[in-house]
């Protein structure tokens, strides 16, 4: 009996530490999750106030602007129908390009534009980043939608 | 001529596959001895028609046959030549024939040294290759032909992607697939067990050589993946928590599990169900990895080829040998009895608690990098997990793990007593909590994630080296003498577990102490970063095989005097229009100097990104003793000497 209750108490233990290291682990999990908005989403509210989030789009050309003595760079993002403003400090990825696909990470400011951490650009001619192509696919359903009604 | 020579021996070698499982298994069913050794043969014949395939698709690259779409969408005439062979491996469908090129390798060399096995035990091994073998043949002959022709074909290649043009890509794809294929041998052992349904430490000894060996080839492949990016990618990490990286991490982890459990069941008989699961499950997770890189789910450096057919293809090869696998296990875990029995403080059970964090690590590593695929499979939104999830959950599920690894090597068999052992170890507690606190104030910073990381990496040195020095006390001789004369597995498990202190050493101290400065450099400008001046002296034209580059010249100074020359480069390849950043690198024992290039801003001027990294080759330096240790384990006599006497047996 005493192994037995020595078993039972090692597997409780056991099941308790689990348990813990579980919600310990999923609420790391939570807070570190980042969700993706296409421009017209960020345009009309619906991206969190404050919180971190991607954008996907098309750097809109002539929109790239640096400034003169610092590694401070603006640029929209554009899905078609909408803009946001990025600004940027850093280097930016080789294949970045104005007209070229680009996913940026970072929050909203209270100016409505974009203020990023991270930018990613495709990594080759061919390659658009998926957010890039969903954003632009997005845009253009609801494009055809608006023509049909 | 050449290539359809290829598709001929693929298709051979397609046959012999059928025909080595076929074969193998029905003589084991038979008991046959004329059918197992027909399955033998065929196995041999599969692997010699493979490197006739494998051969023929390196010859198109040689030869620059534009003509097949392969070489065409991944090669180009002005590649150097040792490019040109990388690539053979560059995109999808090379890559598949590695796989399967890799796999009958493995299968000829179990054909070789298996002589000690029994013979139906080693036909039904054999047969289980044969099939995963057949499935991956179905694979490349109807979904991914190398050897595809394009007719009319074209002049020239598009060329390999510049980011794979590197030293790196020689060398990291086929060790990387050395060690995952590898483990489909470990799953053969597993596999034949369950149908023979003999499983004990003999079976354990056979497996421990295979399973070490695709561990040791696993380790070395993500540790050259992991420095290729460090210096290819050009803002200076050395892991990104990529869904790819963490593809081939979690066979790593749940393979390391399995080394452990094998030596468990060996020599104490104990828990040898757990140990057959670990097997079937670092396949699968093997498998899991390349259907990630491989069926476009994924974008990133490794995902070339999206088509959701192959995805399709390989999901389905993955469920038909988890399933089946899962299913065997199922049925035949009921008769396999429990084995040896433990205490609850025993190196047993230390080992085990140790499995189930490793096990519970992956988990972690695999919600991160499923999670985000299920939602979007659904359709439920497209969201990202980032480094900082793994980052903050990773660290503190291994820690019992870390603090294990200390415990356990001192920790008798079947019973210990947790006084006796702290016992001795308050030495070594002592002396690495007191330098943990202590080296972080030396060093100039002191945080507490600094000081547990050198406590971890402390406490782990510490505790092998006196395992060493208790077990030199006990022998007779010079230093020297006694070291080479402890047996080879104990040497390989001191050096592959100096190797986890010296690898979270360097961790802990890039991640604590690295500085990193994105600036803005016109030619004359100097930066001062962490002590080191560096003075930007302007840029030069030049011209490389395949492209043009702009060198940057940086001279580097520590206190006015200089340290070196550096010359990062911005090369723009000319055959795919594609811009790529040479990072220049000074590696040294005590810090690394980093420096990429950006881009050109108005004037002279560029963006330049300069970084320190201390003790940052420490990682890969850990890495590679971790293999190391496993090459030491490897060269144990024991598993030769059985298979001489074995041989002898035979013959």
């Amino acid at each position: 009996m005493k192994a037995r209750h020595k078993r039972l108490a090692f597997i409780a233990v056991g099941l308790i530490a689990l348990g813990v290291a579980t919600a310990l682990v999923l609420d790391a999990f939570r807070s570190n999750l980042v969700f993706f908005y296409t421009p017209t989403q960020v345009a009309n509210g619906e991206a969190p106030q404050g919180g971190r989030f991607r954008i996907g789009g098309l750097v809109e050309p002539g929109s790239l602007k640096r400034a003169a003595n610092s590694l401070e760079v603006r640029f929209v993002v554009t899905d078609t129908a909408k803009r946001v403003e990025v600004v940027y400090s850093g280097v930016l990825p080789d294949l970045f390009k104005e007209g070229g696909g680009t996913v940026v990470q970072g929050r909203l400011a209270a100016d409505g534009s974009f203020h990023a951490d991270q930018v990613l650009a495709k990594h080759d001619e061919n390659y658009m980043p998926p957010e890039a192509a969903e954003a632009l696919k997005q845009a253009r359903r609801v494009q055809t939608t608006v023509e049909v009604e | 001529m050449i290539p359809e020579l290829g598709h001929l021996a693929l298709i051979l070698a397609w046959l012999l596959a059928a025909a080595q499982a076929g074969f193998a298994f029905a003589g084991a069913a038979r008991n046959d001895g004329i059918l197992m050794a027909t399955g033998v043969s065929a196995a041999r014949g599969q692997f010699v028609f493979c490197g006739i395939a494998f051969v023929s698709l390196g010859y198109a690259f040689y030869a620059n046959d534009f003509s097949v779409l392969y070489v065409a969408s991944h090669s180009n005439s002005t590649l150097p030549l040792y490019y040109r062979l990388a690539a053979i491996w560059g995109g999808h469908e090379g890559s598949m024939l590695l796989w399967t090129t890799t796999l009958a390798l493995w299968t000829v060399a179990v054909t070789l040294f298996s002589q000690h096995l029994p013979e139906v035990f080693r036909a039904r091994l054999l047969g289980t290759m044969g099939l995963i073998s057949l499935g991956f043949l179905t694979f490349i002959l109807f979904a991914s032909n190398p050897f595809q022709r394009m007719i009319p074909a074209v002049l020239q290649g598009r060329d390999l992607n510049p980011l794979l043009q590197d030293p790196g890509m020689v060398l990291h794809p086929p060790v990387l697939y050395m060690g995952y294929v590898g483990f489909s041998v470990v799953f053969g052992f597993a596999i034949a067990a369950l149908l023979g349904g003999e499983l004990n430490p003999q079976w354990a000894r056979w497996t421990r050589p295979w399973t070490t060996a695709a561990w040791v080839f696993l380790t070395a492949g993500i540790t050259f993946g992991s420095q290729w990016a460090y210096y290819e990618l050009g803002w200076g990490g050395w892991w990104f928590w990529d869904a790819v990286e963490n593809a081939s991490f979690m066979p790593w982890l749940v393979g390391t599990a399995l080394i452990h459990a094998l030596a468990v069941t060996e020599k104490r008989d104990a828990f040898k169900l757990w140990t057959v699961l670990l097997a079937i499950l670092t396949f699968s997770l093997a498998l899991l990895g390349t259907f990630l890189v491989r069926s476009g789910v994924l974008t990133s450096v490794h995902a070339f080829a999206t088509d959701p057919q192959r995805g399709l293809f390989i999901l389905v090869l993955l469920g038909g040998v988890v399933g089946g696998a899962l299913t065997l296990f199922a049925l035949r875990a009921p008769q396999m009895g429990l084995g040896g029995r433990f205490g609850m403080v025993s190196r047993e059970s230390m080992l085990l608690a140790g499995n189930v964090v490793l096990l519970a690590a992956t988990g972690t590593v695999m919600l991160g990098t499923l999670y985000p695929l299920f939602l979007e499979a659904l359709e439920l939104g497209k969201i990202s997990v980032g480094p900082p999830y793994f980052d903050t959950v990773f660290v503190p599920v291994m820690l019992p793990a870390m603090l294990l690894m200390g415990l356990a090597i001192f920790a008798p068999w079947k019973h210990a007593v947790l006084t006796v052992l702290l016992g001795r170890l308050k030495w070594v507690m002592g002396v690495s909590v007191a330098m943990a606190l202590l080296l972080p104030l030396m060093l100039g910073k002191w945080t507490p994630l600094i000081a547990l990381g050198l406590l971890m990496a402390l406490w782990i040195a510490a505790s092998a080296f006196v395992s060493v020095y208790e077990r030199l006390k006990k022998r007779e001789g010079g230093i020297i003498k006694t070291v080479v004369g402890l047996p080879r597995a104990y040497q390989g498990m001191i050096v592959a577990h100096l190797g986890v202190a010296v690898f979270i050493m360097g961790v802990t101290l890039v991640k604590g102490y690295e500085v990193e400065q994105d600036m803005r450099m016109s030619p004359g400008d100097t930066a001062q970063v962490d002590g080191y001046g560096f003075r930007f002296d302007g840029i030069r034209e030049a011209f490389g095989p395949n492209y043009m580059a702009i060198i940057g010249h940086f001279t580097v100074t520590w206190n006015g005097r200089p340290v070196t020359i550096l010359a990062p480069e911005k090369r723009h390849y000319l055959a795919s229009d594609t811009p790529m950043t040479e990072a220049a690198i000074s590696s040294g024992f005590f810090r690394d100097l980093y420096i990429a290039l950006g881009e050109p801003m108005d004037g002279q001027a560029w963006s330049v990104r300069l970084y320190v990294k201390p003790f940052v080759q420490w990682i890969w330096a850990g890495c590679l003793m971790m293999a190391a240790g496993g090459v030491l384990a490897l060269l144990d006599p024991r598993y030769r000497r059985r298979n001489s006497a074995a041989m002898e047996g035979t013959a």
